[in-house]
């Protein structure tokens, strides 16, 4: 074999490594725009919970982990189309993605809430605290016909492809004006600016916004969960990736079991929002 | 590809086509008049009124469209004084946030398209009808404006389509046009490609339908 050839073997050859060792890394897809699951610091680097949630898993797994930022109203696409291999975004478990992806068990949960400006007719609805959707018994059903009659007519804002659009979209609150933003940020601006009545998301999404823009928005109406609000935040993998769904639900066992989860999800939301 | 999810979004998206034409032609029709009057202030003596008109279209041309339709739609939006003036009855909907940055767009686009076009009539036209003794008022509105709308034709059909495109990004500030109506189907069904072939086959279909009106003014107009 002449010099030549040898370069040639040993250049191809290493290139087969770093394929390997870049196949070996598991790519995770995130927002960065949904405090405090996922957002950016200042200098623009990823960060919150699903993101140090992300790392603690990687180290579980034994495997290196790079974050991928991707638009929320393609995060599905992206992941069925191989641009990365797993989704941590805040998605919630939901009948509909499912039939498009899998999930690993819930590591998280949330609550919604609709949020209004401090002063709004629809500030203190007669609600209970708190609705669960997936059986919905009397005081739910109640509180579901007080929102249908306090919210008809009123233009509610939500980002667009979440379970909040669709919890809208489904008619348990009868036919409001749903309008669709591509940002959690750009529904709170509209929020604040008046063109929204009312907006629906996570409940820590607004008070996040409250908090950090000093803007007078509080939350109204009860609580929402189960039902088109899905049972828990997991991690989204492709459904054929059945070898990765394992290392995460082992990964994720693992975690919540050493009281990782917890002790990120209190350092990230204040309290402790692991499942 | 999935064809029964192409056919099923095809009269979703056909509904919201009107909405996009909506859009362009209430656009285009201030835009035009909007044109044609910084056509004439591009023409006029008055140094101030010039530059003025220079630079309205200098800074519509020089910045991209979304980024006008961001300021006019999120960037008013906070100015508190502005929420508690008449103004807000207009900029308070998306949709006439979006007519308002299209119709100043196409309107800088247009009026340099009418001014160039004013500026080829041969002198002898205005000449033969100062000849005549025709009063200038008159050549403007009966020599003039004509000449130059035939002229600038096949440049304003082709800013038609630019616009026609340009109105897909009124989906970025909530309004449920041609491709907003497509995010939505994605948002749901999770398959892009399909989609947004058939939504790019509508915006295709228009366009061919825009050239094809726009060649036949040209031919009936032609006087050459």
């Amino acid at each position: 074999m002449n010099i030549f050839k040898k370069t040639i073997f040993s250049v191809l050859l290493s290139l087969l490594v770093v394929g390997n060792v870049h196949a070996d890394k598991i790519r995770i897809g995130t927002e960065g725009a949904y405090p405090p699951w996922n957002s950016k610091d200042e200098s623009g680097k990823l960060i919150g919970f699903e993101v140090e949630l992300a790392y603690t898993l990687c180290r579980y797994i034994g495997q290196q982990c790079t974050i991928v930022e991707q638009d929320w109203d393609g995060m599905i696409p992206a992941l069925i189309m191989r641009k990365f291999d797993a989704i941590m975004a805040g998605m919630s478990i939901t009948a509909e993605r499912q039939k498009a992806i899998s999930f690993s068990q819930g590591y998280a949960d949330e609550v919604a809430s609709l949020a209004v400006m401090k002063g709004s007719s629809l500030e203190g609805l007669d609600t209970p605290a708190g609705i669960n959707l997936t059986k919905p018994n009397a005081a739910a059903k109640k509180a579901l016909k007080t929102l249908t009659s306090a919210l008809a007519g009123k233009t509610v804002c939500v980002q667009t492809a979440t379970i909040h659009q669709n919890f809208l979209d489904s008619g348990d609150v009868g036919k409001v004006n749903v309008r669709t933003y591509k940002t959690q940020d750009e529904v709170n601006l509209d929020l604040a600016s008046g063109r929204c009545d009312a907006a629906l998301a996570a409940a820590v999404a607004f008070s996040d916004y409250a908090e950090k823009s000093g803007k007078p928005v509080v939350l109204t109406g009860p609580t929402f969960s189960g039902g088109a609000f899905g049972n828990g935040v997991g991690v989204g993998i492709r459904k054929d990736d059945t070898e990765l769904l394992k290392k995460f639900n082992a990964a994720i066992n693992k975690a919540r079991q050493n009281g990782d989860i917890s002790r990120i999800a209190t350092k990230w939301f204040g309290f402790d929002a692991s499942m | 590809m999935d064809f029964e999810l192409m056919i099923n979004s095809f009269p979703k998206l056909l509904s919201a086509a009107t909405i996009t034409l909506k859009l362009l032609s209430v656009s285009l029709i201030i835009g035009l008049f909007i044109g044609l009057l910084f056509a004439i202030l591009r023409l006029n003596k008055n140094i101030f009124l010039n530059k003025f008109a220079y630079g309205y279209s200098y800074l519509f041309r020089g910045t991209p469209l979304l980024v006008q339709i961001f300021i006019i739609y999120f960037g008013l939006g906070q100015i508190e004084y502005l929420r508690t003036t008449f103004l807000w009855v207009i900029l308070k909907e998306p949709y006439w946030c979006a007519i308002i940055a299209f119709a100043l767009n196409t309107g800088a686009y247009t009026s340099e398209i009418l001014r160039s076009a004013f500026q080829t009539i041969k002198p002898g036209f205005i000449e033969a009808g100062k000849s005549l003794g025709i009063s200038s008022r008159i050549i403007f509105y009966k020599i003039q404006i004509p000449i130059a709308i035939r002229q600038s034709l096949p440049a304003y059909g082709n800013e038609i389509i630019l616009m026609m495109k340009g109105t897909s990004l009124a989906s970025t500030v909530t309004i449920m046009d041609l491709t907003g109506v497509a995010k939505y189907i994605i948002s749901t069904t999770f398959r892009p490609v399909e989609v947004f072939i058939v939504a790019g086959g509508i915006y295709l279909f228009m366009t061919f339908v825009i050239h094809n009106i726009i060649k036949y003014l040209e031919k009936k107009y032609s006087f050459t």
